[in-house]
């Protein structure tokens, strides 16, 4: 059992698991959320589809960013490719993952969150669409700079 | 990149060329109307809602014909072709149209009518129908469901609650009319909730029978029928069949009609012009004699109208400058490349009083930013050709959509650049398909270097775009400073920055710590070091002294508010670290395309391999690239309205909305257009 935890390649693989599993379930909450109004309001205007839609997508991007985070860092750790890393790599790797995962979570949730209140403008001004795209993009913001970190991190160890 | 200059201009002329002069305006659609009087005695305005009303209730009509032809022969729409746009038409064609106005106006009523009787047609037959069905409990009656005997007999028809039998019934009457001598029940027939019965008795204990019924449940039926149902069954179905015979007849009819479809567009479109001009009409302050009419005109076409209307409809026209506190509607005039950009503008707002035009420069960035955000050349290709193919196919869509098509398209262009320049081509399909196909790795090397190999590199190379996007703000700042004669303003809200700015990059260069994450070394000569400092040291001085400068001799809270200015520099900081999106959406587009390459490559290379590679590969493309490509197109505007915008534009302006000929159908060419 303890072998396990020296094994650098079971905590680079936990890394990579938590950058999938903690962003993917962030977009799946919030590309949700959105979805459910982003329904609702072509009930009522079928013609607002497309501009809902891609207020509907916008919290999606988090899972993309961790799936990116995942399979870099599998390419790296001798899943598929690369070489199994030693503990000390293994837990930097495990460290290097972190941000995407937590901030994808955290900021995914949120911008499904504010995806809901601009589609709530779409609804009432369509005209307003460009502005109302903006207030959702805010948000990601936060979740490029964790990608940013982790990228940087796994290239540079 | 200009915002056209207006002016007013005021027209007072005959009433008898009201309506030409109107319909010689509405045909040119360069003037937006806007009538302001300072005193509004002696005119009047003359009470056009009512033929207003007729004219938008007959297009409404047309319209409502057009949507019941949609239902009954609908024509074929392709998944573009909210694309093609209005169709242009003769004006010939269009006048004959107003010519025939009544006789197409006669035929959506009758089609409206026709399918106002389809409703009523239908809606008979299904009352038929509900008839028949309540009926079917009775068919094995042979007497009318209302008959209630013979001299000597009596018949009760109706229904016990209740799935009974024979006996049952006979023992209720048993139980609660004990004396009758003679009783006949029948059960007509039995469902799940009632039973359907005839009882046939002495008249005279005819009501002993029925009260001891009633004891059970009895009850006659709501409505008896004085016909034998299975006849009535037989009638209602003869009926039923030529309610649905007409209905048939009148969609027929209906789809026989299709034919006039193109009449009755341009019709619509006729009654809607008309009701705009009554419109306009029913605003104009009007004398015995006179009217008079006001509003903006671009400052290029001015002179045509002014000429124009005093030669052929001798109306006095004078133009009249743009007053200071007048805010004139605006109009955007920019060469076909930044026209493209329009639509991003307007989005955000149009240049509001005093500012310029942006768009020319916004456009270029735009353009730039876009292609290092998706950077593969094979989706830029595919962009730019697919948009190209729209342009070409659809020569007749909507300006607005032309714009932004067109703005994709040099989207795409710019994107082929920056993946050859990357070496992106579909990621890293070519190495991948070498690789598992052909057996030996080809690979096309990038012409600059490849971010996903150098991420740092692309860091700092996306910190410096960014760092280029907003000095260029910086200087539209200046520029409109200058231009407005403030020199102060421009020296202290940017000279100062920029020295600032540059100061502070000079000194971060040379420094060990940009070295170890850009992996490049600056070595700058001492001078330049020095004048490094000295560019800081006087812009940051300069901006705690002179922020706060319309506080004059307050100088506690001049320097108080110069300090505040000064801790601006954080949010140049998150301005410029904001482009890091650069590089962050660059890489995904590349790692993603390599997912779903990889995925194909995992079933070999045979030639199911080669199917499933290439099932995996078309589907997995299509979705990096229409991810991407939403996300290069939020971003970009968030970077151009957030970051860029932020730095000198407010936008605000009102767009020129000129009166025309606004049609739903077609549109009318004409003789002279200005």
């Amino acid at each position: 059992m303890s072998e396990l935890f020296t094994n650098g390649q079971v905590w680079a693989l936990l890394g990579v698991a938590l950058a999938v599993i903690l962003s993917g379930c962030g977009s799946a909450y919030g590309v949700g959320v959105a979805g459910q109004a982003a329904a609702g309001v072509v009930t009522e205007d079928p013609s607002k589809f497309a501009k809902v839609l891609i207020l509907q997508l916008l919290p999606g991007t988090q899972g993309i960013y961790g799936l990116l985070v995942a399979f870099v860092t599998l390419s790296r750790i001798g899943i598929l490719g690369g070489t199994a890393p030693d503990l000390v790599h293994g837990l930097l790797t495990f460290a290097a993952c972190l941000p995407i995962g937590i901030v994808g979570l955290v900021s995914a949730r949120h911008q499904g969150r504010t995806s809901v209140a601009s589609i709530g403008i779409v609804a009432k001004k369509p005209e307003q669409f460009a502005k109302s795209m903006l207030f959702p993009a805010m948000v990601e913001t936060y979740a490029i700079l964790a990608l940013l970190v982790s990228i940087l991190a796994i290239f540079s160890i | 990149m200009a915002v056209l200059q207006m002016q007013r201009i005021n027209i007072c002329a005959l009433k008898k060329n009201r309506k030409a002069i109107l319909e010689r305006l509405q045909e040119l659609g360069a003037m937006e109307i806007d009538i302001r009087l300072e005193d509004d005695s002696g005119y009047m305005t003359m009470d056009v809602s009512n033929s207003r009303a007729t004219f938008e209730k007959k297009a409404q009509t047309a319209d409502r014909a057009l949507e019941i032809f949609q239902r009954y022969a609908p024509e074929k729409a392709g998944m573009l072709a909210s694309l093609a746009g209005k169709p242009l038409i003769d004006k010939s064609l269009f006048d004959d149209a107003a010519q025939n106005q009544e006789s197409y106006i006669d035929t959506a009523e009758r089609i409206v009518t026709l399918d106002k009787q389809v409703a009523e047609e239908t809606a008979r037959a299904q009352k038929y129908r509900d008839q028949m069905e309540a009926l079917v409990p009775w068919l094995g009656l042979t007497v009318p469901v209302s008959y209630s005997g013979t001299r000597r007999t009596s018949v009760l028809i109706g229904t016990i609650a209740g799935a009974v039998n024979l006996e049952s019934i006979y023992e209720l009457i048993g139980k609660f009319a004990p004396d009758v001598e003679a009783v006949d029940v029948e059960i007509i027939s039995t469902d799940r909730d009632f039973t359907y019965l005839a009882v046939v008795c002495l008249a005279e204990e005819v009501q002993a029978v029925e009260d001891a019924l009633r004891a059970g449940g009895f009850a006659k039926p709501a409505q008896a029928v004085d016909k034998i149902p299975a006849q009535y069954q037989k009638e209602l179905q003869r009926e039923m069949e030529a309610s649905l015979e007409e209905v048939k007849h009148l969609q027929e009819e209906i789809t026989s009609l299709a034919g006039e479809r193109q009449n009755l567009r341009l019709v619509s479109d006729y009654y809607r012009i008309r009701a705009e001009k009554y419109e306009v009409l029913g605003r104009l302050p009007q004398t015995a004699n006179t009217f008079a009419l006001s509003g903006y005109v671009p400052a290029k076409d001015a002179e045509r109208i002014v000429r124009e209307l005093s030669d052929d409809f001798g109306a006095a026209v004078e133009l009249e400058q743009i007053r200071e506190e007048e805010e004139a509607p605006v109009l955007l005039k920019n060469n076909r490349f930044a026209e493209s950009g329009e639509g991003v503008l307007a989005s955000f707002g149009l240049p509001g009083k005093g500012e310029v035009d942006p768009t020319m420069i916004m456009t270029v960035f735009y353009v730039f930013l876009f292609g290092l955000m998706l950077s593969d050349a094979a989706y830029g290709l595919i962009v730019a050709v697919a948009c190209g193919v729209l342009l070409m196919k659809f020569p007749r869509m909507s300006l607005n959509m032309k714009k932004s098509i067109r703005l994709f398209f040099w989207c795409g262009l710019s994107t082929l650049f920056w993946g050859i320049m990357f070496g992106g081509y579909f990621g890293d399909a070519v190495n991948v398909i070498s690789r598992t196909f052909f057996g030996k790795e080809v690979s096309i090397p990038p012409l600059w270097f490849a971010p996903l190999d150098e991420p740092m590199r692309m860091l700092v190379w996306s910190l410096f775009f960014g760092l280029i996007h907003l000095y260029t703000g910086l200087f539209v700042k200046a520029y409109m400073y200058i231009r407005d004669g403030k020199i102060l303003d421009a020296v202290c809200d940017v000279g100062f920055w920029l020295l600032l700015l540059t100061g502070l990059v000079l000194i971060l260069m040379p420094t060990e710590i940009f070295a170890s994450i850009s992996q490049m070394t600056f070595v700058f000569p001492e001078p330049v070091n020095m004048l490094a400092k000295g560019m800081a040291i006087v812009g940051a001085v300069g901006i705690l002294l002179m922020s706060g400068r319309d506080k004059k001799n307050n100088w506690g809270l001049r320097i108080a508010l110069g300090a505040y200015d000064l801790y601006g520099i954080t949010s140049w900081l998150s301005d410029i670290l904001s482009y890091s999106r650069l590089l962050a959406l660059g890489l995904a587009t590349g790692v993603i395309a390599s997912v779903f390459n990889q995925m194909g490559s995992m079933f070999g290379s045979g030639i199911i391999g080669a199917i499933l590679f290439a099932v995996v590969f078309i589907i997995g493309h299509a979705f990096n690239i229409a991810i991407n490509l939403l996300g290069a197109y939020v971003h970009t505007c968030r970077l151009q309205y957030v970051e860029f915008f932020g730095k000198f534009y407010e936008g605000g302006g009102r767009e020129f909305n000129p009166f025309r000929s606004n049609t739903k159908y077609v549109d009318v060419k004409e003789e002279t257009r200005i």
